[in-house]
């Protein structure tokens, strides 16, 4: 277990720590030597190496840095305060876990409909992948203030872009499983006169369950993002897009990176628990393990 | 007609519209199968044989002559739950343990609990698998599976079974018991049983009447009547009967082929 997972892993997030060491140096350095020519010094290589790790605004800032400005805004921070980086992460959590249960719920309805209804399945599905090409970047704006214009701010707003991302992977993922039972086990309820509803049930529906976790991984990491860009727009106070927003307004990229990781430390979390869920569900179904 | 006949087809015609142009699947087919008989149907393979269970069970409608099922037509007879159907493959669903597997035709047909679980006792142990209730399919060996899906077809309390190449996956001793169970199932309650099969000695074995039939367009060549006895053990295919009607089954399923 140790060496088979645990191993490789520490091995990678030790190449990438050491990688961006390296670019820290590299991007940074050009600030000290410039600084140093203005004070009319001349400061060898060895002597940047540290400074390069310790700038206030330093283009990229070190691992270390990074990781003290995440320990004093979670740790060192009560959760209520505006500056606690939990809070702010709670913030963009809940919108995301709204917009991506709407999301799903709405994929699935979609791909119910899509699978039962050769209309429907002729119908929406170029409009489900019409609506995908259009950038969120650009949607997210027009859905805040067209919504903060009829006075529904907050979570909301942001939650419909989740949704709106997240939809789409549950509807597709969803469309496919529920299409995945073999003929012969559709021949089979068709011998027993099945309707449709207990064809559904005791059918589509479990086959669809791998289809439906493996979509749900995708959509939840959308969903993130989702709430992260709705967040943008409006320089909303609170949210793991404001705290970016704001770190880029004053050049804060030591608190610009900390917020960037903290979002990709809560999607890798979100992603696992789903996965597990899944797992779960599949020993529960009784499905055979893949190393039984 | 005659009145007892369960299966009646007179000039059944289907062809199957494919891409590469139209496929002859059955041609003339004139059968009549009467209640309690064993009939089994063998030929090479494409000779339709297949898809004439699937017409009996509507599951594939002919596209000429006429067919009734307990005389009315096979979707009505679909509708009344007359037949039960075993597929080449069990087609257990993997997320349902066994007895929830056999209990699955029962579920749709809205019994209640009680009544579900009596009859999927009851299945089981006819088919020799009391005690794996709880096990999932991939925990059983692929005989066992193919015993709980003859134990879902009989769940049903049809008068008639399907089936199709039942066995047919199966090594030869496990096939050699699982014929003498269904033997003794059939002699029991003497439903009427339509058999597919590619084996000669599995067909002489268990029927009362053997429908050769042969391919391109799938038509009967000849049917053969075939009757050992209700008490067959497995010795009875030594005996010269058994061997006259496999050779007469063999010498069908040749000429047949000489068609082409
Ligand atoms: N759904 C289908 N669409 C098109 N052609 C089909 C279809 N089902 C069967 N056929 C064709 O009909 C013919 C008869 O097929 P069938 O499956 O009934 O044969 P079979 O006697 O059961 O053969 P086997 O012993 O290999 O199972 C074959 O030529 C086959 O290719
Ligand atoms: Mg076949």
């Amino acid at each position: 277990m140790i060496r088979t997972r645990i191993l490789p892993i520490l091995t990678v997030v030790a190449a990438i720590i050491a990688v961006w060491y390296a670019f820290a140096v590299v991007l940074n350095a050009p600030f000290e030597r410039s600084a140093a020519e203005r004070a009319g010094e001349t400061i060898s290589f060895t002597e940047i190496v540290p400074r390069t790790m310790g700038q206030q605004r330093p283009v990229l800032p070190a691992p270390h840095q990074v990781a003290v400005e995440i320990w004093e805004t979670t740790a060192e921070k009560s959760i209520t305060s505006k500056r606690s980086l939990i809070y702010h992460a709670w913030v963009t959590l809940s919108a995301t876990l709204l917009g991506f249960m709407m999301g799903t719920a709405l994929g699935i309805l979609l791909a119910v409909g899509i699978v039962h209804s050769r209309v429907l399945d002729k119908s929406m599905m170029p409009w489900v992948i019409t609506s995908q090409t259009i950038p969120i970047l650009a949607l997210a704006p027009m859905i805040i203030v067209v919504f903060n214009s009829v006075g529904v701010t907050g979570l909301l707003p942001k939650a419909l872009i989740s949704t709106y991302l997240s939809f789409f992977p549950v509807a597709v993922g969803m469309v496919k499983g529920l299409r995945s039972p073999e003929t012969m086990h559709m021949d089979l309820m068709h011998t027993y006169s099945a309707n449709r509803s207990q064809t559904f049930w005791k059918l589509r529906w479990p086959s669809s369950v791998p289809f439906l976790f493996t979509s749900m991984k995708i959509g939840i990491a959308a969903s993130l993002v989702g709430a992260i860009v709705g967040e943008l727009p409006t320089g909303a106070v609170a949210g793991l897009g404001a705290r970016l927003l704001a770190g880029s307004y004053y050049g804060q990229t030591v608190q610009i990176w900390s917020a960037l990781l903290v979002a990709a430390i809560l999607a890798g979390l979100l992603v696992g628990l789903i996965g597990w869920i899944g797992g779960w569900l599949n020993r529960r179904m009784g499905v055979r393990e893949a190393r039984a | 007609m005659s009145g007892n006949s369960v299966i009646s087809t007179s000039a059944l015609d289907l062809v199957f519209e494919t891409n590469d142009g139209p496929v002859h699947a059955l041609s003339d087919i004139t059968l009549d199968i009467r209640k309690g008989e064993f009939v089994s149907l063998i030929g090479p393979s494409g000779c339709g044989k297949t898809t004439l269970l699937r017409v009996i069970a509507d599951l594939e409608h002919p596209t000429g002559g006429t067919i009734t099922v307990n005389g009315i037509s096979p979707h009505e007879a679909r509708l009344k739950r007359a037949y039960g159907y075993v597929f080449q493959a069990a087609a257990l669903f993997p997320w349902r343990t066994i007895a929830d597997n056999v209990g699955l035709p029962l579920e749709v047909m809205g019994l209640d609990r009680a009544e579900r679980d009596a009859r999927v006792t009851e299945n089981l142990e006819l088919v020799d698998l009391a005690g794996f209730e709880k096990k999932f399919p991939w925990q059983l060996s692929g005989g066992m599976q193919q015993r709980a899906s003859i134990a879902r077809a009989l769940a049903v309390q049809p008068d008639m079974l399907l089936m199709d190449e039942p066995f047919g996956a199966l090594d030869e001793i496990v096939r050699d018991h699982l014929n003498v169970q269904l033997l003794k199932l059939w002699a029991a309650t003497h439903k009427t049983i339509v058999f597919v099969t590619h084996s000669i000695p599995e067909a002489v074995f268990l029927s009362t009447k053997i429908v050769v039939m042969s391919p391109r367009p799938g038509r009967i060549h000849e049917v053969i009547d075939c009757d050992l006895g209700d008490d067959r053990p497995l010795e009875v295919r030594e005996t010269p009967e058994f061997l006259k009607i496999a050779h007469q089954v063999r010498e069908g399923l040749a000429a047949g082929h000489a068609y082409d």
